[in-house]
Parts: structure tokens; C-alpha cells; sequence
């Protein structure tokens, strides 16, 4: 117990959780923006929106999100030079990776989101939009009006998905030094290997208490604001 | 899809000159970041466009040396992953579709903790397992690492894939196993999991793209999977983002291939089926799908509860 009161002094821990919960927002947010222009984009009439939308999503689907971070942090940032944050301010590095890791974290998810959008949208049926073209609604109240409400009551449980997915993965954000609770996880380890079993059982404990919560409180609000038909 | 089709009419000519703006402006938005990124990257005190940076891709020896290599040690791990999960995650189903109330507890409990951990948390626990528990070090302790944690993740996935598959099937095959006298184990085994299994196989192909991207995560841990494998490359000849862009394209093409493999096993099942059912995830819980991937076969279900007694 000694040992372990004493890691926790050592390590933060409630700020490397604060640091993932401060990812996990920020890039939900961005994510459900970016992803929500990229759903537009699909399905809309013009053909080269429609393109760029698929051509978007298959790449960053496909590809792992360790390359994604990579590809930001140490391509664009080192190769390229730019950087997110003021070069001389005390932090530099730390802003700078945090705030690449949300841009990566964000282009990501944006790409899911886009997909849970699209099935929400399928969810509705082809009598829906037929019955709006009928009464002369045009594209946009069309979306505005009829469909993309009830999309979004039915894309609930996947945009729930994604965003526990969003939980999960800062921890791939720990690559390039961000001090949240995987790259904290590894340094405690490192360090104190003979309490391997207890810092686990924390960590997890963590997450469980992110995860668990969320997951329930996204069935029961699908659930509720499924669309009765 | 086709709600598409029927979200706007067949455009008249103020329409389509509607459309073509925006498509040209649409267009000169897409170019103009385009262009930026692509001057960004060949600005001439960094070019990343000259020859000597995509060079050594025309190299054997770049591709020998390091790239398979990566490529083939990321898909070893995937691979054995996969066979581990598919088995641990068939014992953890069926566990929990068991009689017995402490097994379907258990399993249960276990399922739900494996699937609220990140799969990076867990191989850093089975590789300082292996390392400080088992004393096992070296490369092998990575690989045991990377293969660990992506089994115990996916096998909870698994598991709730079989769930949700057999219960996804009729009540009535059940019932009519036991009806004929056989026992509840029997009823699973030869009738409810092959049906489970058929009806959950686009989802299981999504799920191995899955398994693939997350070996990546294995660069963490310093194991030698493609990743790692380019960054050596890319300190040896100075040319980090063509490498990037190679490796990267070398992901997407095998999981696109995935993909596409799953879609055509999906429509498959569905022709031969006249039209029937495939696997609609009924007792789909967000957190399910994490990566999203099963959304990668164009199921109308997704995401709805209406229909649940189906």
C-alpha cells in the first residue's frame, strides 16, 4: 500500500485523466463538425463534393490512426516546421503535440462520424424524402426539415460508438509524448515493475469509469429517441 | 443509396447551373488546399518531391530490408491475433449465452471489462507481464505483447458478435433443438452457432480490418511492424514523408481489399439467402463496433432498435 501511495505521488495520474477527458472533447467536437460537412458532402447532388467526400473517408478510414499522429507530429511538425503553438512560449512542446494530436484525433473520427451519419440517414425510409419532394420541399429543407432530424435520432447508437471509440484512442496519442494516462501508464511501469497488477487495475479502472457510463447512458438515449414506426 | 436519388429532384436547367457553381467553387476549395499542402511539402528548402527522397523506393533493397519485413511481421501478428480471438471469443460467447447463471455472469463481466480498455493499455500489461513476470525478453516479448493485447480486445468483441448473432436468429430454432430432445449444448453447437456464425461473417471481415490497423499500434511497444519498420528506413535515407505516404497507401490498399472482401461475402449471403436477413446487430451496444468498421458494409440497420423481435 506504501508503494502504491507513493506512485501516486510521483505520477499524477488525475491530470494524465484530465488530459485524455480534455482530448476526447475537443476532438469530439471537431470530429462531429468536420464529419457532419463530410456527410453533407456525400450526399449531396454535386458529383465533385460527392467524390471528395468518398475519397476522404476511404483514406482515413483505411488507415491506421498510429500513422495518422505519426504523420502530423513528426511529419508535418519536424519535416515540415509547422507548428500549432508559439515557439517561444514555456510550453511549446507540450501545446504543440497536444494540439496535433487533437487534429489527428479529429480528422480520424471525422471520418466515423461521417459513416454513422450516412447509416442514421439510411435509416430513414425512401418514403420520407419522396413524400417531401412531393409537397415541393427542395434539397436543403428537405435535409433541414424532414430528413436529417430523424437521422440523427437513428444515428445515435453509432455516433455513441464512435465517441467511446474517441475515449479509447488519445491513448495512441501517448506516441508522441502526450502526458495522458497510456504514456503515464508506461512511465509508472517502467520504473516500478513490481506493482505491474495495481497500476493496470487503476488505468483500467480509469477507462472503465469513461467507457462503462457512456456506453449505457448512448443505449438508453437511442433507445429513447429511437423512431417509432 | 436510394434516398439519395429521391433528396432532389432530377435538376432543371437553374439547377444544374445551381450544381455547376457549386461544383466549381467546390472544386477551387478542394484544389486550393490541394495546392497547399503539395507546396508546403515542395518548398525548396525541404523539397520532398526530389528524386533522392523517392529513390530508394526503386530499391530492392528498401523494400527487402525494411518494408516487407514490417509488412510481413505486422500481418504475422495480426494473423495469430486473429486465430486466438476467434477461439477465445467463441468461448466467451458461448459462455455467455450458457444456462448456468455464474458462467453467463463471469463471461459477462469479463466481456465488459475488455471491451472498456483501450487495446494499447493492454499490450503495455502483456509486455511488462512478459518482461518483469515471465522474464521473457527481447523481440519476442514484443510480439507476444502486440498478439496479447489485440486478442483479449477482439475476443470481446467477438463474443458480442456471437451474441448478437444468435439472437438475432428466430426463437423458434432454438426451441425446436430442445423440442427434439436435445440438450441445450447440443441445440448450440448444431444449430444456433452455424446459423450465428453465417449470418455474423461480414461483421467478423470487418472486424479483421480492424485487427489490422490496431497492430500498428504495436510501434509503441517497439514492435518491428511496418511503421517501425519505414521510421528505420526513413532515418537511413532522410525521406520520412514519402515513406509515410508509401506505408500508407500500403494500408489502405490491404484494407480496402478486406472490405471489399467482406461486401462481397455480405451480398453473397444475401442472394443466396433470396433475400433474406444477414446479420443485423439487434443487441448492438455503442462501443460495439469502435472503429465504425461494420458500418463498412451498407446495412440499413445500423444504428436502429425498431424491429428487435424480429
Amino acid at each position: 500500500m506504501d508503494a502504491l501511495k507513493t506512485l501516486l505521488q510521483n505520477y499524477d495520474v488525475l491530470a494524465a485523466l484530465w488530459m485524455t477527458i480534455k482530448l476526447t472533447l475537443f476532438s469530439a467536437l471537431g470530429a462531429v463538425v468536420l464529419g457532419t460537412l463530410v456527410a453533407i458532402c456525400r450526399i449531396s447532388p454535386v458529383a465533385v463534393l460527392r467524390g471528395f467526400a468518398i475519397t476522404y473517408v476511404g483514406i482515413v478510414r483505411n488507415t491506421p490512426l498510429t500513422l495518422i499522429i505519426f504523420f502530423c507530429a513528426f511529419g508535418v511538425a519536424s519535416t515540415l516546421g509547422v507548428t500549432l503553438a508559439a515557439k517561444d512560449s514555456a510550453t511549446f512542446i507540450v501545446d504543440n503535440n497536444f494540439r496535433f494530436g487533437l487534429v489527428a484525433l479529429s480528422i480520424y473520427h471525422a471520418s466515423f462520424v461521417a459513416e454513422a451519419l450516412r447509416s442514421g440517414i439510411n435509416t430513414v425510409p425512401q418514403g420520407q424524402a419522396e413524400a417531401s419532394r412531393a409537397i415541393g420541399l427542395g434539397f436543403t429543407e428537405t435535409l433541414r426539415e424532414v430528413i436529417l432530424p430523424q437521422a440523427y435520432r437513428g444515428a445515435i447508437a453509432p455516433l455513441g460508438s464512435t465517441l467511446i471509440a474517441l475515449t479509447k484512442n488519445p491513448t495512441v496519442v501517448a506516441t508522441i509524448g502526450v502526458a495522458e494516462l497510456a504514456f503515464t501508464m508506461r512511465g509508472m511501469i517502467e520504473f516500478n515493475g513490481s506493482l505491474l497488477y495495481a497500476i493496470f487495475v487503476l488505468i483500467a479502472a480509469c477507462f472503465v469509469i469513461l467507457t462503462l457510463p457512456t456506453g449505457l447512458f448512448f443505449t438508453r438515449l437511442s433507445r429513447r429517441l429511437v423512431v417509432q414506426r | 443509396m436510394s434516398v439519395q436519388t429521391v433528396l432532389f429532384d432530377a435538376p432543371g436547367p437553374k439547377a444544374r447551373a445551381r450544381h455547376r457553381i457549386i461544383a466549381v467553387i467546390g472544386g477551387l476549395v478542394i484544389l486550393g488546399l490541394l495546392y497547399l499542402i503539395v507546396r508546403g511539402l515542395a518548398d525548396p528548402s525541404n523539397n520532398q518531391f526530389t528524386a533522392q527522397k523517392w529513390a530508394p523506393f526503386l530499391d530492392p533493397v528498401t523494400w527487402t530490408a525494411y518494408l516487407l519485413r514490417g509488412l510481413f511481421n505486422t500481418l504475422k501478428a495480426a494473423a495469430l491475433a486473429v486465430v486466438l480471438s476467434i477461439v477465445v471469443g467463441f468461448a466467451l460467447g458461448v459462455g455467455r449465452l450458457s444456462e448456468s447463471t455464474i458462467l453467463r455472469g463471469v463471461c459477462g463481466a469479463l466481456v465488459e471489462f475488455l471491451r472498456s480498455v483501450p487495446v494499447l493499455v493492454m499490450m503495455l500489461f502483456v509486455y511488462y507481464f512478459c518482461i518483469y513476470v515471465l522474464g521473457v525478453l527481447g523481440d519476442i516479448s514484443t510480439f507476444i505483447g502486440v498478439v496479447g493485447g489485440l486478442t483479449l480486445y477482439n475476443s470481446a468483441v467477438i463474443a458480442e458478435l456471437i451474441r448478437s448473432g444468435v439472437h438475432s436468429l428466430p426463437r423458434g430454432q432454438g426451441e425446436a433443438g430442445l423440442a427434439l430432445g436435445l440438450r441445450p449444448g447440443q441445440a448450440m453447437a448444431t444449430i444456433l452457432l452455424p446459423q450465428a456464425v453465417t449470418a455474423m461473417l461480414p461483421s467478423l471481415i470487418s472486424q479483421l480490418v480492424v485487427i489490422l490497423k490496431d497492430t500498428a499500434l504495436g510501434y509503441i511497444i517497439s514492435y518491428s511492424e511496418l511503421i517501425r519498420g519505414g521510421q528505420t528506413l526513413a532515418t537511413n535515407y532522410g525521406n520520412l514523408i514519402p515513406t509515410l505516404i508509401v506505408i500508407a497507401a500500403m494500408f489502405i490498399l490491404i484494407n480496402l481489399a478486406l472490405s471489399g472482401l467482406a461486401k462481397y461475402i455480405e451480398a453473397r449471403l444475401r442472394r443466396s439467402r433470396g433475400g433474406g436477413k444477414t446479420g443485423t446487430d439487434l443487441t448492438a451496444r455503442p462501443g460495439d463496433d469502435p472503429d465504425g468498421s461494420a458500418l463498412a458494409t451498407e446495412r440499413i440497420t445500423a444504428g436502429t432498435a425498431v424491429g428487435r423481435n424480429a
